[in-house]
């Protein structure tokens, strides 16, 4: 008994809890609650990118089977005029999008109708039918046209942070006697989550609405939902206990969700709205990126200068910024460096977060950077690293919380088998390919965020813990049921981790990897009220042995509260509750870094890091990159569960190879219209593209960060992990490509 | 197979072994099996990803063999035998696979997972694939966003192994 209840509190490897409904089948994602009477939505997107709608014909479309009305703007029912009454957490400063508001295209493929219909092939049948006239516009869509106008918005965003120059960093690399200066790319990317972003919305016939929506935040979307349409909130019910992924996708209220409950209102009745692949290319993605990268160093290799510029897409109506240019100016030691950052605008729906955004742009771009300045210094580029290391933050003065590091360089270094290394390009070879070997490194903000968790014991041992979050795939059912195994000593079939609804306690969006330091600490939180009023209880067993003892006089130990002084002395949960006639004890609360977590966020930085090393082996001849070896050795502080944690890792690594190697959405500048929008054509990695990658956790306490010590592993996985691929593609070919993804055809040219 | 009119319009009579049990059901000709079993059958383990073939999520397995049920009509299909991911083990008894896949941790958000179990079970019915390299190659039809490649080869090849141990 003793093992069993070690082996599931924090730090253990266990199976996620919410394995055995995932992989029979059962756990049902939002488009999968039936309803009775229940419409299918059907979208219909526009196909031009900018311009008006001049004519709607619906003749052919409503003749069809079961076709029981078509909204556009013409008939849709009243929504919210003034852009505050859209409210969201994460959306960017500007002019929220409002599908079918009125009749202004804004870009290619935006909704213009939604078909409904009893069936879903009618619905489908028909959208193809719906013949929409337009006075088309000239747009513009391609970014390097748009730079010509960019500019740094007045109004910024809540999460930017802007660039603290020091020094003199364009004197210093004037001066400098090595250079190195290049402008690179990062191609327009699309989240594409398996599950398609869909909502069920349950019409309760009684004021009330249920919303199955794939959603980064049930409550975000329950209080957009409620003042755009004008429902009291508590008539708003959202649900998302399983997300089908996110990747940042899930932050903003998506145009699917928005119809679904327009249709629903006009017509009264439960819909469903589903969008196809395709359409999940006409919403948020990563922003198209540009980054210049100059650097100065001495001779001996120590950076004198950078200079760090970057300008990346946003829409016509939104400016969303990301922190893009601050990474590298953090990172590294260095007396002078400056950085700018701007947006430019094109005509396309508004970019937004992508897992670790701005970092995946920024530092991975700035270490492909790093890399060119090694070579030029005829310095190994660990070793390059390893010279121009810092321990606190460069950019904001401040000591790091933890900064593991060096320790994840020696570790994955020694893992990797880098000494082995040849330092000349081109001087590795396995039979006819090419082998180059590559480094870089990661970082990514530990964030806190505000978050409440209830926690309700009965009196048969069971307890359940209860938040508004999300598990996108993240594993917080599971580090959920850890922290509370962990902190009331119960085995883990004893607790039930309830998430995925608005009606729960309040909590943030699922992301910034913020979730399971900030839900974490909510559960320990309330898991030890619950123990305290246990004790309470406890006086009323007969004899009271714990006597007057207090909180800090007992261990909770396997659902006993357990006297310090003398171990023989305890009392069970079960028992107290007895005792003091209580069938259920219930408490909630809330975990704030509060003002004194304010003052105490200035004076240090919060942070994780990582040190990625990666093989590459190339076909010459065919310009065939394979990533053959990924070593990802990362400082994150603690870690919950060993084995999620990894996976975190491991999906971050996959979608940074594909960052590296594939992912690239094509604009047809003439239609204004992402061309390639599937997965015939968009390319994420499958099982063949991903080989060995080991992932190494380095040991970093940090009682300070966080806490429980836990600093988030959601985005750490990807930021870097391009650059150490382009690196080691440099290592194997020679050829420095500075525009991502590396291609075959970049490669060959 | 035979044909009916009704106010849904034209229907077709078929019959299926869904998951070990014979099935008469009313079909419209150009309903996907995949919508068969989502949305008139209320068998959602079998996931709608792509809806053209290209992602895998919608693998189901018919006469033991591995198809994408977005690209297959329903009424092509009269007659056939068909495993869905709620066919393979239930929770009180889950299949080899599904307990690797947990065991390995093969799934994040759990998607994709039922239709890479479907091709596992399909791949392993194919006898071709033993080594891991050949599991990656062949498991390759099934996308996973969250990137669980390496631990749901490790899971499949946990199976093979046990399997061709017999």
């Amino acid at each position: 008994m003793n093992i069993r209840v070690e082996t599931v509190g924090i730090g253990s490897a266990i199976n996620r809890v919410d394995g055995l409904a995932k992989v029979t089948g059962r756990a049902r994602y939002a488009a999968e609650y039936a309803t009775p009477g229940m419409l299918y939505g059907w979208i219909v997107s526009s196909a031009i990118a900018k311009g008006r709608i001049v004519a709607i014909d619906e003749t052919a479309a409503r003749a069809v089977p079961g076709v029981v009305e078509i909204v556009t703007h013409s008939n849709r029912p009243h929504v919210a005029w003034l852009d505050r009454s859209y409210p969201e957490e994460a959306g960017p400063p500007g002019e929220p999008f409002r599908a079918l508001y009125d009749d202004r295209i804004l870009f290619s493929a935006q909704p213009v109708a939604l078909v409904l219909a009893e069936m879903l092939e009618s619905a489908r049948d028909a959208a193809a039918l719906v013949e929409v006239a337009y006075d088309v516009e000239p747009h513009n869509t391609d970014f390097d046209k748009a730079l010509a106008e960019k500019f740094l918005p007045k109004k910024k965003r809540g999460t930017f942070h802007p660039p603290k120059n020091r020094g003199d960093a364009e004197g210093a690399f004037k001066d400098a006697a090595l250079k190195v200066s290049a402008d690179y790319r990062l191609a327009t990317e699309h989240h594409n989550p398996m599950e398609m972003h869909a909502t069920t919305v349950v019409w309760e016939g009684d004021g009330r609405i249920t919303v199955h929506d794939k959603t980064q935040g049930p409550q975000n979307v329950q209080g957009y939902l409620a003042s755009v349409f004008g429902f009291a909130k508590n008539n708003v019910r959202v649900m998302n206990p399983y997300v089908g992924g996110g990747f940042g996708s899930g932050l903003r209220p998506q145009y699917a969700v928005y119809l679904a409950v327009m249709a629903a209102k006009l017509m009264e009745r439960s819909v469903r709205v589903v969008m196809t692949r395709q359409q999940m290319f006409s919403h948020v993605h990563r922003p198209e990126a540009v980054q210049s990268v100059q650097l100065g160093a001495a001779a001996d290799g120590k950076l004198s200068s950078i200079i760090n510029k970057a300008t990346t897409s946003t829409s016509r109506f939104e400016n969303n910024m990301e922190d893009v240019v601050i990474w590298g100016m953090m990172n590294y030691a260095c007396a002078n460096a400056s950085g700018e950052y701007t947006v430019a605008p094109v005509d396309t729906y508004t970019s937004g977060d992508m897992r670790a955004p701005g970092a995946a742009t920024g530092m991975t771009i700035f270490e492909m950077a790093i890399d060119e300045m090694a070579h030029a210094a005829k310095i190994d580029p660990l070793q390059f690293r390893l010279l121009n290391y810092s321990d606190i933050d460069q950019m904001n003065e401040t000591p790091f919380t933890s900064k593991a590091l060096k320790e994840a360089f020696a570790e994955g270094a020694a893992k990797f088998g880098w000494s082995k290394r040849s330092a000349e390009p081109r001087s590795m070879t396995d039979g006819k390919e090419l082998v180059g070997w590559g480094v870089a490194t990661g970082m990514w903000d530990a964030m806190f965020s505000k978050t409440s968790c209830s926690a309700k014991l009965s009196a048969n041992g069971h307890l359940e813990v209860a938040s508004a979050s999300s598990d996108i795939g993240t594993g917080t059912y599971t580090v959920m049921t850890q922290v509370a195994a962990d902190t009331l000593g119960l085995p883990v079939d004893q607790i039930t981790a309830r998430l995925g609804d608005s009606s729960l306690p309040a909590s943030p969006l699922q992301g910034g990897s913020w979730v399971a330091a900030s839900l974490g600490a909510a559960v320990q939180l309330a898991c030890k009220a619950v123990a305290a009023k246990v004790l309470k209880a406890a006086a009323k067993v007969e004899g009271n042995p714990l006597g007057d003892a207090s909180m800090d006089d007992v261990d909770i130990r396997q659902g006993r509260l357990v006297l310090k002084s003398d171990q023989s002395v305890s009392v069970s949960f079960a028992d107290a509750m007895r005792a003091a006639g209580l069938d259920t004890i219930e408490v909630e609360e809330t975990a704030s870094g509060g003002i004194s977590g304010m003052i105490s966020q200035m004076q240090k930085s919060r942070n994780t890091h990582s040190a990625i090393f990666a093989e590459v082996k190339v076909d010459e001849e065919l310009g065939v990159v394979r990533v053959t070896r990924i070593v990802n050795a990362v400082a994150a502080g603690r870690i919950i569960n060993p084995k999620t944690a990894r996976s975190q890792i491991l999906g971050g690594v996959v979608m940074g190879i594909g960052m590296a190697l594939h992912e690239e959405t094509m604009m047809d500048h003439t239609l204004g219209r992402f061309m390639n929008h599937s997965f015939a054509e968009y390319h994420i990695p499958v099982n063949a593209d991903v080989d060995d990658i080991e992932v190494i956790f380095v040991d970093e306490p940090d009682p300070e960060v966080t806490p429980l010590g836990v600093k988030g592993l959601g985005e750490i996985g990807i930021v870097g992990t391009a650059a150490a691929v382009a690196n080691a593609i440099f290592h194997a070919t020679g050829k420095r490509i500075r525009s991502l993804p590396i291609t075959i055809d970049k490669l060959l040219d | 197979m035979s044909e009916n009119s009704s106010a849904a319009g034209q229907t077709c009579t078929i019959s299926l072994e869904l998951n070990g049990e014979r099935r008469e059901l009313q079909v419209q000709p150009w309903t996907t099996l995949l919508d068969l079993l989502r949305d008139q059958l209320g068998l959602i383990g079998t996931k709608k990803g792509c809806d053209h073939g290209q992602c895998g999520a919608c693998t189901v397995l018919i006469d033991g063999k591995r198809i994408n049920s977005c690209l297959t009509l329903a009424v092509v299909r009269d007659g056939a035998e068909i495993t869905t991911i709620e066919g393979l083990g239930s929770e009180a008894a889950p299949h080899p696979l599904q307990q690797a896949f947990m065991d390995h941790d093969a799934f994040q958000c759990g998607y994709c997972t039922p239709g890479q179990i479907c091709s596992a079970q399909g791949l392993i019915n194919e006898g071709h694939a033993r080594s891991r390299d050949e599991v990656r190659e062949l498991m390759s039809g099934n996308l996973c966003r969250c990137g669980a490649y390496p631990n749901i080869t490790d899971a499949v090849i946990d199976v093979l192994a046990k399997e061709t141990g017999k």
